[in-house]
């Protein structure tokens, strides 16, 4: 901004008052275009959240009331839906990390060459969304496995690749892998001490998100956990609608909220992740 | 690496042979392009028009009103409210699905909170042509999560744009509009053009939110294959939800090599 200042005053310096004229105006319009663009833009986001928000603290008679909330917790089938997604995402979660992290590391440490194609494999879940994986996973998955809720599992992992191979990514960029390694194994550390108590306290942002992004996908996966079949969180909520519309507006808002924190905690860490980063190109 | 591979391979290979190899087939399992014919006729076509033009629209205009927003946010003072936004964005434009129809009825229904509030100024959005369970309510619904996401993509675009080009422009003498119509516009052209194809993935490929918004009478490629997995195909059709998978994965395809080489021209100017 300073910059576009100081090039006004050198053109009203140099070319007379006719410029000063012309710019007064314009910028004052484009303050008032900008304030609007954003008003609108911030009744259109928030309009529904308050709604949702509103009508999740009315009971049956219209009055304001944490009823909703209360009654959530009691409501038919809720509990086995909320553990049903709880044990999807910690599976999920947990397949993940074990088999991203070292991944990841290897690719960084020994395969740097294989980076761009990683990229390329990792986003290619992006091109196949959930309800085209399902159609040839019910189709081809074995029938012992087609039984378990886990078969989701296995595909979750898939569908969160790309978002946590990116953050582990990115982690790894920041930190100074290999010095890290050859320090470590050159004191004696094992590879599997090495992994435990070198890289991944540094690697704590990345985790964290890789974590957090995850279990958002779990609990928020509509599409593939209804088609096959299973009671998931969001599918409850779908289904309940029919009872009580207003203990489905609290349990939508608390998954909302919930997903809200997880990713704001994911912002939050990547913010630190880049502060180090700009630390580490800083010194010498 | 090992499992990475065969992990990826089983995962993600083996459900996409399987699909494209029984679109090909009967339900008896004898070799047939009746499925590919079906979806290029009739209801199935009907589908896939409306997906495409859905995707189209709900890629376009948010992508158009996501280069406003996006700029009114890079250009101001506050370095809160651009924090906040990024936060906002990212958080958003993962919203889709099952919670996002149900606070969207709440807000818009024909009984939502929104609707009353204009009904109380004697407007019905209702009586004058607004549907939110048609193809427009969808549309309507998935600008919820595809603004946000064209903010996230071209923030970093508008970022890019250096304020010495400006000033040379302005040096030379060109107005604000000739800046923009050879300088700014030009260079952001491919990412904006690459955010869109993204937005138009993000948008063929949603399923949730159609589907638990209009309980499937919106007529999409992805809700006529959750139909056709719920066991509603016709019989002799059975095979018709791996044809349409078939589609929607080569549309997808297509999609993601034009945005790979859009992000790819994108990266020369903007550094």
């Amino acid at each position: 901004m300073a910059s576009i200042g100081t090039t006004a005053l050198v053109i009203e310096a140099t070319d007379g008052s006719l410029e000063v004229d012309n710019r007064r105006p314009r910028r004052k319009k484009f303050r008032t275009w900008r304030l609007i663009v954003m008003v609108l833009a911030a009744a259109y986001f928030l309009a529904p959240l308050y709604a949702g928000l509103k009508f999740a603290l009315q009971n049956d008679s219209g009055h304001f009331s944490f009823w909703a909330f209360q009654t959530l917790p009691s409501s038919q089938g809720f509990s086995a839906a909320f553990f049903l997604s709880m044990r999807l995402a910690i599976f999920t979660a947990v397949v993940e990390l074990l088999l991203m992290v070292p991944t990841a590391i290897f690719v960084h440490l020994r395969l740097p060459k294989l980076r761009p194609m990683m990229d390329f494999v990792t986003i290619l879940p992006i091109v196949v969304p959930p309800i085209v994986l399902i159609v040839g996973v019910l189709g081809s998955a074995p029938l012992w496995l087609k039984s378990s809720p886990y078969l989701l599992s296995v595909f979750y992992v898939v569908l969160a690749m790309p978002f946590v191979y990116r953050s582990l990514d990115a982690g790894l960029t920041a930190i100074d892998l290999r010095t890290l390694v050859e320090a470590s194994r050159s004191l004696g550390g094992s590879w599997i001490r090495t992994l435990v108590s070198v890289i991944m306290p540094n690697l704590r942002a990345a985790l964290l998100s890789a974590t957090a992004l995850t279990l958002a996908l779990v609990f928020g996966e509509y599409t593939m956990a209804n088609l096959d079949g299973w009671t998931t969180m969001p599918v409850w909520i779908a289904q309940f609608q029919q009872s009580d519309a207003h203990v489905t507006l609290a349990a939508a808002m608390a998954l909302l909220i919930g997903t809200w924190l997880l990713l704001s905690l994911i912002v939050a860490a990547d913010r630190s992740q880049s502060r180090r980063r700009r630390r580490r190109a800083g010194t010498p | 690496m090992a499992p990475f591979c065969i992990y990826t391979g089983v995962g993600l290979g083996v459900p996409i042979v399987y699909i494209i190899r029984n679109a090909f087939l009967t339900f008896q399992g004898k070799f047939t392009f009746s499925n590919m014919s079906l979806l290029v006729h009739g209801t199935y076509l009907k589908g896939f028009e409306n997906s495409l033009l859905l995707s189209l629209l709900t890629s376009v205009v948010p992508g158009i009103l996501g280069v406003f927003l996006a700029y009114s946010i890079v250009t101001s003072n506050s370095a809160v409210l651009k924090r906040m936004v990024a936060t906002a964005s990212a958080v958003l434009a993962n919203f889709g699905g099952i919670n996002l129809t149900f606070i969207f009825i709440a807000a818009f229904g024909t009984t939502g909170i929104i609707t009353g509030w204009l009904n109380f100024v004697h407007i019905d959005p209702w009586n004058h042509g607004f549907d939110l369970y048609d193809f427009y309510g969808v549309a309507f619904v998935y600008l919820y999560f595809q603004l946000p996401l064209m903010v996230l993509v071209i923030t970093p675009a508008l970022g890019g744009l250096r304020q010495s080009w400006r000033e040379a422009a302005q040096n030379m003498g060109a107005s604000n509009w000739r800046y923009w119509r050879h300088v700014g516009i030009p260079v952001l052209m491919p990412s904006i053009l690459g955010g869109m194809l993204l937005l138009f993935g993000s948008s063929f490929a949603a399923y949730a939110t159609a589907e638990t918004l209009t309980l499937g009478t919106v007529t999409l490629a992805p809700i006529q294959i959750g139909d056709t997995l719920a066991g509603n195909a016709i019989a002799g059709e059975a095979n018709i939800g791996f044809a349409i998978a078939l589609g929607m994965l080569v549309v997808l395809s297509i999609t993601m090599i034009f945005y790979g080489l859009a992000r790819r021209r994108a990266s020369k100017w903007l550094r």
